[in-house]
């Protein structure tokens, strides 16, 4: 399934690249699936996205938990702990 | 819009005018304003980049916003968010609640912004004589958007 993926702030930096629009297996279902697909790519990727790293990320603008589904044509970003105010 | 996002800086004054205007059921403004400041974690801060999550940020201002009405008895809420550059001194966040009595007022205002710190999709980029660097999360603004959780029933 075709999904979109955004990198912001602070991992935008450590990965490279602001975003992309991703082809995925059908069976990467889940935000941690999804996380563990972009882990595997390795070197930046691996170290941006281990586990034990603070990481936020919204599925359609909303905040999403590993579990949440990950759906066709969906917005799924990642991103550090928030800074505002 | 109860909530904006802009690059500008922003008239506290004239957006409190603005928020009670023709309205004299009002007898509470309470209001925040967020500055940047010259040091964080003791280094010089002389410049700062803030930057946000586009579409994101509102809905999730507009959340805030939501549930602060529902929470409590008041009657406008504001928030007025700057991204872009900024220097020590410069505003950067607004919160106005407007309502009949100051109790409710100053709860929301204070939820509001203990909400934003920990919920809206902002990020801050700090120049220091030693380089640029993300500006980490604190614990602390975790801690404060806790107490505004309900309390968890102890009954198993």
């Amino acid at each position: 399934m075709k999904i979109k993926v955004l990198y912001l702030a602070s991992l935008r930096e450590q990965l490279g690249k602001s975003g992309e629009d991703l082809e995925i297996p059908p069976a990467t279902s889940t935000v941690a699936g999804l996380r563990a697909l972009l882990m595997a790519r390795g070197g930046a990727w691996q170290a941006a996205l281990a586990q034990g790293k603070a990481l936020r990320v919204a599925v359609n603008q909303e905040m999403a938990q590993p579990a949440t589904a990950v759906r066709p044509g969906d917005e799924i970003a990642f991103f550090p702990p928030v800074t505002g105010g | 819009m109860p909530v904006r996002i802009q690059t500008k800086d922003f008239d506290a004054g004239a957006e409190m005018a603005a928020l009670r205007r023709d309205n004299p059921k009002i007898g509470a403004v309470a209001s925040f304003i967020g500055l940047c400041r010259d040091t964080n974690e003791g280094d010089v801060v002389t410049k700062m980049t803030l930057e946000h999550y586009p579409g994101m940020t509102e809905r999730a201002l507009e959340k805030i916003v939501a549930e602060a009405k529902a929470r409590w008895d008041v009657m406008e809420v504001l928030v007025v968010h700057r991204v872009g550059e900024m220097k020590p001194a410069d505003q950067i966040v607004l919160v106005v609640v407007t309502g009949a009595h100051r109790g409710e007022a100053f709860a929301a205002c204070e939820f509001v912004m203990d909400y934003l710190k920990t919920r809206a999709p902002f990020w801050k980029k700090e120049e220091t004589p030693q380089g640029a660097r993300w500006v980490e999360a604190r614990a602390s603004d975790d801690e404060a958007a806790q107490r505004w959780e309900p309390p968890k029933s102890s009954a198993a």
